[in-house]
Formats: structure tokens, C-alpha cells, sequence
């Protein structure tokens, strides 16, 4: 049952070989066996999940199958679920209830999903290492050969969604991406993870972080499963103002076209000091397999890469200290008394917010004041329009990018959190792509000497997810990486 | 570079967020560093370059100027950490 993957599981569903409700029991059962220990669910909701199994199963009895009908999914978060409690992994929203539901996951729910329940990840999706959330870290499933005691962060921030999908704990999930946090986890986990263009997906119900940055997407086992999760979450919103009215393609058919003719840029500057020779090598073979297929390789510069962190560590904690203001204790979300209504404000937000959160909101009001908005915001989003412009120059010339995701494979808990800067430089290589809005997918392409899965990223131009699946298929079909983490249900 | 007291409890108040005496020292260095780090965007030539706003690189659209939501006091109030009726309830604003 858990070796199937979601295309196979929804084509044994609609041969009625399986029936949902036995596999979304067997998801549960595997959740109660090892959630306890991953962590990687916050909330599981049983009765809700079998009820729309037997949907599911009734819908597919009749011959009304649609793209997921009767497949579990772990749903992140920060996806405001009606009726079911949305944290945000925080504390400030440890009682929410949401009274609507997000159109990301309504557009799911249309299509015959099964939600299993909601995935842990970093605080208001702010972390590479799925630690700042109020509700405990979450355990990578995969261990160091050398080393099975150590416990290794799943990434971050969408933490919980990758270990879940990794460990088998759902067959597939959806994530957030702001500045990585789809394809940092999901290499250090093992699966696969794109972020689609901005404007792909609504934001509309997903907690907000940075509004320009945030894009939702799914992670899943495999190219093909995430293809068919971005088929059924993306679309034209008009309660998004900066959704994209354009037509969902076929992206899992886009899996098969293979990359012959195409060029594929690798970018100078995607390397940085301390980085393993493991990955360069690993970035290497993969630029192999893609000329073997028939690709041409063609070297390109993205000159303003390397000023692309900084850039969004002032864009995102300016958006996310605007964003977060509406978490004052007053409508919804946790509340502290105060003596009058500001002291109120300001022991809900003290008390509500953790560590991460409340440093990201300091430094957005600091570059956002009177002052300093020149020299640092603006500036900031002037260095933005020529990471655009790099990327957009370099896709007059080739079809798309291959570059790590990473610069490490996953770190134990504990590691690179003495300074926040340490633990930013995770998402330096996804970074950019999020800051100019295009599509950028992991897939997991080999293990470094620990045995821990390493994955290579591929960038493409805005609204041509296509050809990045084609190319990520392509590289997964040449890498054959069949390892499982130690930790997984049905082992 | 380090931020001073008064800077850290200025951002903080402007913010909304309670900070004690004792958790200044670590913010100020906290922060101060984060600032030091982004100080080298100051390297990159700006000049003429005309500021991005966002990804989406679209104009934003126009819809009917009409409402289509709402009439829901229930749900709207359902999260309320206090209530008066159908109102929001707060401490006392204006004597």
C-alpha cells in the first residue's frame, strides 16, 4: 500500500484495486505510529479524512473519478481549512478556526482529495529548519550512515509537508515558498518540490508571509505526482488580485517530453565558500544526464545572484511586519489583558510571536521607517528589478537553469542556529528565483558519503512550468534514486 | 555594528511588540547584525534602475465596483477573543 505512489494510487483507486478508505486508513494508522515521533502533522483529523474517503469511494463507484479523487494529502499549515484549526505553527493562532477555505485547498477538495490533516512547519513559514515552530521541531525521516542517532532538521520552512510525504505519512502535500521553502525541504527530505510561477496559485486563505514573494505548491514523491498536485491547485483566482488569468496546462503530460533540443544554463555564480564537493559533483553528473538526452549545456551569468539574500531579508521581514499587524489580539488569535488597548497590542504580539518572528518584524519596521525606507527598501527593490533582468537576459538564451537547491544536505537540529545569517544561507540558491517570481523546482538526484539525498534545482522562465517538469522528469528518470529514509511507514 | 538602546525600543514600539529591559543587549547585537550584513547591498549601482515592487509584473485588475460578501456576523465574530453583541470588544479607548 505505501509503495504506491499518487499516480499509481489513483489509478488502483479508479480500477477499484484499492479503496480509499483503506488507504487513507492505512495513512492514519501510519500517522498514529509515527507522528508521535516526526512530528510532522500538527492536527490529524481521522473522521474528517475517512468521511471523504467514503465520498470518494461512493464518487468512484459511480464512475466519477476526478484527478485526486480519493488520494490523502497532508495539507501545510498556513492553508486556512474550514472548520479546522490553521496555527500558522504559531502561538498567536494556536485557536484559530477558520471559517472559510483557502482556494488551494477548496480547489483540492474539488477534485476528490482526502486531507489527512495539517502539516507542522517553521512559524508563519519563517525558517529553513522547520525548529521555530511553535508546536516542536520536526524529525527528518533519513539518517546519517555514520550517525542514526543524530536527529536532522526536515528544512524549512515547509518542514512537516516533506517529512510527511518522505516518511509516507501522505502521498503527497502542499507547501509555501517565499524564499525556498518548498524546495530546501524538499531536497533535505528526499521528494520532490516545485515552486510555479508567482501568480500560479491563489494566495487567497494561505497565511501571508511576504505578499510578492509567497507562492504556494506541492511536494510530493516523485516529478509526476507533483505535476498532477500543481494541475489541480493552480488557477485563475479573482479573489487574488495578482493571480495569473491564464490556462492551467497539462503538466504531467509536460513530464514525458524529454529535453532533447533544449539549452539548459548553468549559472557561474552558483557556488559558494564551504560548499561540499559532493554537490558540485552531483550538479556535474546531472548537467551529463541532461546533455546525454539530447540538451545542449550553456554556460550564463546571473550577475546579482550573490546580492540576492540580502535583498530578501529586507523585501520579506518589510512585507511580513505589515502583514503581521493584523495579529493584534482584537478579532481573532490568542489574546494577553492589558491595562489599556496599546499595552494589549503589544503583550499579545510579545507573547504570541516567537524568536524568528518577532527578529523579522523588527528589522521590516526598521527598514520600512521614516529615514531609512531609501536606503534600504528602496534600494532593496531596485537590486530586485536587476535580478530580473539577469534572469531575463539569460532566458532570451536558454530554456531553462540547473543549479543545486542546496548548499548542504540536511544539518541536525542544533547546527547553524547560533546566528540567523548562518541559518539564512540555506536558501541562497532559491532565493533569487523567488525574488524574480519564476518557477523553480528540486528533485532528488543523488546521496552525499552521510547517505543523505541531495537535489539539484531547475529554473524556468515565468508560466513555463512545463518545461522545468520535463527537465526535472528527465534528470529523476537518469538519477534512478530509489533509497528510502530510514523512518517510514511500511518499513 | 550595534543598535542602540533607544533605536531597538523605538522599532519595538513602533512594531507593537512588549520588549523587556533584559532582552535589549540580545536584540541590539541580534539586529545589529543582520543591518551589518545587508550593508553590503550598498556596493551595487542602483542609479537609473527603476524599483520592482513585486513579481507578478501585471497590472492589477479592475473589478465591479459591487459588494459579494458578507452578512455573516457569526463567522466574522466566531474567533473573537471578546465580544459585545455583534462587536468586537476591547479595553476601554476614550475616558
Amino acid at each position: 500500500m505505501f509503495d504506491f505512489s499518487l499516480a499509481q494510487a489513483r489509478d488502483a483507486l479508479r480500477a477499484r484495486k484499492i479503496s480509499s478508505r483503506e488507504l487513507t486508513r492505512a495513512y492514519l494508522d501510519a500517522i498514529e505510529k509515527l507522528n508521535p515521533r516526526l512530528n510532522a502533522y500538527i492536527t490529524v483529523t481521522p473522521e474528517r479524512a475517512l468521511a471523504q474517503a467514503d465520498a470518494a469511494d461512493a464518487a468512484l463507484a459511480g464512475g466519477q473519478g476526478k484527478a485526486l479523487t480519493g488520494i490523502p494529502l497532508a495539507i501545510k499549515d498556513l492553508f486556512c481549512t474550514e472548520g479546522v484549526r490553521t496555527t500558522a505553527g504559531s502561538r498567536i493562532l494556536d485557536n484559530f478556526v477558520p471559517p472559510y477555505e483557502s482556494t488551494v485547498s477548496a480547489n483540492l477538495l474539488r477534485d476528490g482529495a482526502v486531507f489527512l490533516g495539517k502539516a507542522n512547519l517553521d512559524e508563519f513559514a519563517m525558517g529553513s529548519s522547520n525548529m521555530t515552530s511553535a508546536f516542536g521541531a520536526v524529525e527528518n525521516p533519513w539518517k546519517r550512515r555514520a550517525d542514526a542517532t543524530a536527529v536532522l532538521v526536515p528544512g524549512g520552512s515547509s518542514g512537516g509537508s516533506a517529512a510527511a510525504v518522505a516518511a509516507r505519512l501522505a502521498l503527497g502535500a502542499t507547501a509555501t515558498d517565499t524564499g525556498g521553502s518548498i524546495r530546501q525541504p524538499a531536497s533535505f527530505c528526499g521528494i520532490a518540490g516545485i515552486k510555479p510561477t508567482y501568480g500560479r496559485c491563489s494566495r487567497w486563505g494561505v497565511v501571508a508571509f511576504a505578499s510578492s514573494l509567497d507562492q504556494a505548491g506541492p511536494v510530493a514523491r516523485n516529478v509526476e505526482d507533483c505535476a498532477i498536485l500543481l494541475g489541480s491547485m493552480a488557477g485563475f483566482d479573482p479573489k487574488d488580485s495578482t493571480s495569473a488569468d491564464r490556462a492551467v496546462p497539462d503538466f504531467a503530460a509536460a513530464c514525458a517530453r524529454g529535453v532533447k533540443g533544449l539549452r539548459i544554463g548553468v549559472p557561474a555564480e552558483y557556488t559558494m565558500d564551504g560548499m561540499s564537493s559532493e554537490i558540485l559533483e552531483l550538479w556535474r553528473r546531472g548537467l551529463g544526464w541532461l546533455r546525454d538526452a539530447g540538451a545542449e549545456i550553456v554556460d550564463v551569468s546571473l550577475p546579482h545572484t550573490r546580492y540576492g539574500l540580502a535583498t530578501y531579508y529586507i523585501v520579506a521581514p518589510a512585507e511580513a511586519s505589515s502583514n503581521l499587524a493584523r495579529y493584534d489580539g482584537v478579532r481573532f488569535g490568542h489574546r494577553e489583558n492589558g491595562e489599556d488597548l496599546r499595552d494589549l497590542y503589544e503583550r499579545t504580539r510579545a507573547a504570541g510571536f516567537g524568536a524568528e518572528v518577532k527578529r523579522r518584524i523588527m528589522i521590516g519596521t526598521y527598514v520600512l521607517s521614516a529615514g531609512y525606507y531609501d536606503a534600504y527598501y528602496l534600494r532593496a527593490q531596485k537590486i530586485r528589478a536587476l535580478i530580473l533582468r539577469d534572469f531575463t537576459n539569460v532566458f532570451g538564451r536558454v530554456d531553462a537553469l540547473l543549479t543545486p537547491t542546496t548548499p548542504s544536505a540536511a544539518f541536525a537540529q542544533g547546527e547553524n542556529m547560533e546566528d540567523p545569517i548562518t541559518m539564512y544561507l540555506n536558501d541562497i540558491f532559491t532565493v533569487p528565483a523567488s525574488m524574480a517570481g519564476i518557477p523553480g523546482m528540486s528533485v532528488p538526484a543523488g546521496l552525499d558519503a552521510q547517505g543523505l539525498p541531495l537535489g539539484l534545482q531547475v529554473l524556468g522562465k515565468p508560466f513555463d512550468e512545463e518545461t522545468v517538469f520535463s527537465v526535472a522528469a528527465t534528470i529523476e528518470r537518469a538519477a534512478g534514486f530509489t533509497t528510502l529514509p530510514a523512518i517510514r511507514a511500511g518499513a | 555594528m550595534a543598535l542602540d538602546p533607544a533605536t531597538v525600543r523605538r522599532i519595538s514600539g513602533l512594531a507593537r511588540i512588549r520588549v523587556e529591559d533584559s532582552e535589549i543587549p540580545a536584540m541590539q547585537s541580534e539586529l545589529g547584525r543582520i543591518l551589518g550584513w545587508i550593508e553590503q547591498l550598498n556596493e551595487v549601482d542602483v542609479e537609473g534602475v527603476e524599483p520592482l515592487t513585486g513579481a507578478a509584473q501585471m497590472a492589477l485588475r479592475l473589478r465591479e465596483d459591487v459588494v459579494t460578501d458578507g452578512f455573516y456576523p457569526e463567522k466574522v465574530l466566531a474567533n473573537a477573543p471578546d465580544r459585545a453583541g455583534d462587536f468586537f470588544a476591547v479595553p476601554k479607548v476614550v475616558e
